[in-house]
């Protein structure tokens, strides 16, 4: 069977020219970046020229540019990093309540060992943060603002450089969460106003396991793991050499297909999104109606339960996802959903489609084709009509 | 060079795939016996079963269920477990019938052929409940 492939919010196939790229370094470059002789310093060629892709993409200087194991990593090393940092004169975060685990559980696990007090701001229905609120939720002792660009499940964008001017005017460190964004959209960390950004390499048809931080000059951040220094302190642990070129090289490539794929994937999302609300009723379009990332395409299904839409799927062959995993047996709807003050039955039957380069208009033409009986057949198995 | 396909243990049998896409015994009875509701609270996954009786025997069984793979597949192979039998013995059926019958659950999926079960159970007892005497 044909597999067709929207799950690309979850991770990308890595492109075929960085897995070549990477498996030449694995082969050929043995040496450790930190070491003065040959081999060592052909690896730390390496490393810079991939922070100087990473850096250029983005806007910053490549010694701006923190290496670390992923988006998680900079995330916790972001929040963990400036509260440590700033101990003992500022124990404040400011983020949201549609953040991802990354973030939101690394401000509660600071907040449950009395290392900071965490204020959370709700979004509206769209899923959006309004800067007052920020603004409003800053105070004296805030260390850290954190507000995600574009939302992983939902696809919402928000207002980040309004909040950045905020933050900036306030005196606050502002971090983002871009790692849906980078390589999709236009990232400049100037204007975002932006101290502090993560960046993920499996978001962009780069490997798993691989990340950044851009940390703007002068912004006060600790080390969080110690060891032999590297990063300049500031993420010590030797350099995964091949993960960091390969980081590079997907980023330089995502950058310059930009344009033109994020451009051809929104007009795919739009078709789908239409086409869904076409032919399925009561399918109600979670996140913002425009200002959304270009490949995400979010519903629910009211009478439907996630993860039976994902199984029913897989079975004809598409891998999709849902904000309502039911993976422990012990699932509440995703906690971005609620967010939005959707109510709980109707939060249980999300479906998220997210698209991606090999994405084609049949693809679409497939989904479109399958979706709808699948939603019929599970709501005729609820009795819960539409 | 190594295997990249490890083998995976942890997703659904055929049979409970089957029960997914072409559930048995869909919908509720018009004029049921007896009727009985049970919930995962923590999913918030619910199956109702509606159960005709007469002559000792259950004639007929329907299921409505807004859940999981899982849950859906362990209601709809109850219908199938239960109809026919002596309702002493429809209401001893237990949740290790449903994995019998369907091949094994995930193990984190186990819970929802007990809330099969339960709904199973509470229509036989409302139906015992209803029952001229």
């Amino acid at each position: 069977m044909r597999r067709v492939y929207l799950d690309h919010a979850a991770t990308t196939p890595v492109d075929p020219e960085v897995a070549l790229l990477m498996a030449q370094v694995l082969r050929e470059v043995p040496g450790n970046p930190s070491s003065i002789y040959a081999e060592g310093r052909r690896a730390r060629a390496l490393v810079d020229r991939a922070r100087e892709e990473v850096a250029q993409a983005i806007g910053a200087d490549p010694a701006e540019i923190v290496f670390t194991s992923g988006g998680t990593e900079a995330d916790n090393l972001a929040l963990r990093g400036v509260l440590k940092a700033r101990e003992g004169e500022a124990d404040g975060i400011v983020t949201t309540a549609i953040e991802h685990h990354a973030v939101l559980d690394t401000a509660h696990d600071l907040e449950a060992h009395g290392q900071a007090r965490v204020s959370v701001i709700g979004v509206d229905r769209d899923g959006r943060v309004a800067p007052a609120a920020v603004g409003a939720a800053i105070d004296d002792r805030t260390a850290i603002v954190s507000v995600m660009h574009g939302n992983n499940e939902i696809g919402t964008l928000q207002p980040i450089a309004a909040i950045g001017a905020i933050c900036r005017e306030r005196g606050v460190t502002f971090h983002s969460d871009a790692v849906q964004t980078v390589g999709a959209l236009e990232i400049d960390v100037r204007s975002l106003a932006v101290d502090l950004l993560s960046v993920n390499a499996h978001k962009f048809y780069g490997p798993k396991g691989v990340g950044a931080l851009y940390v703007r000059t002068g912004t006060r951040i600790a080390t969080v793991q110690t060891g032999g220094g590297q990063e300049k302190g500031r993420r010590t642990g030797t350099e995964n050499v091949a993960g960091v070129v390969g980081l590079g090289a997907a980023l330089r490539i995502a950058a310059a297909r930009r344009v033109t794929e994020s451009a051809r994937q929104a007009a795919l999302r739009d078709t789908l999104i239409a086409g869904i609300r076409a032919r399925i009723p009561e399918a109600t379009l979670t996140g913002h109606p425009t200002d959304r990332l270009p490949n995400n395409a979010s519903f629910c299904f009211r009478g439907t339960q996630g993860e039976a839409l994902v199984v029913s799927l897989d079975l004809e062959g598409f891998s999709v996802s849902s904000g309502s995993a039911c993976t422990s047996g012990n699932t509440d709807p995703s906690h971005v959903l609620l967010a939005l003050g959707l109510e709980r039955d109707l939060a249980q039957g999300s479906l998220r489609l997210t698209l991606g380069r090999s994405t084609s208009d049949a693809d679409v033409d497939a989904l479109l084709a399958v979706l709808p009986p699948i939603v019929a057949r599970l709501r005729a198995a609820s009795g819960i009509a539409a | 060079m190594t295997d990249v396909e490890p083998h995976s243990t942890d997703h659904y049998s055929d049979a409970a795939l089957d029960h997914l896409t072409r559930p048995r015994n869909a919908g509720t009875l018009a004029q049921p016996s007896g009727t009985g509701a049970d919930a995962n609270p923590s999913c918030g996954d619910r199956t109702v079963i509606t159960v005709a009786v007469s002559d000792g025997h259950v004639q007929a069984v329907r299921f409505r269920t807004f859940g999981c793979t899982a849950a859906i597949a362990s209601a709809s192979v109850l219908t199938e477990l239960a109809v026919g039998l002596p309702v002493d013995d429809a209401a001893r059926l237990e949740p290790a019938d449903i994995l019998n019958a369907l091949g094994g659950l995930p193990a984190r999926k186990e819970s929802c052929a007990l809330m099969a079960i339960g709904a199973l159970r509470g229509a036989l007892l409302d139906a015992s409940v209803r029952a001229p005497r």
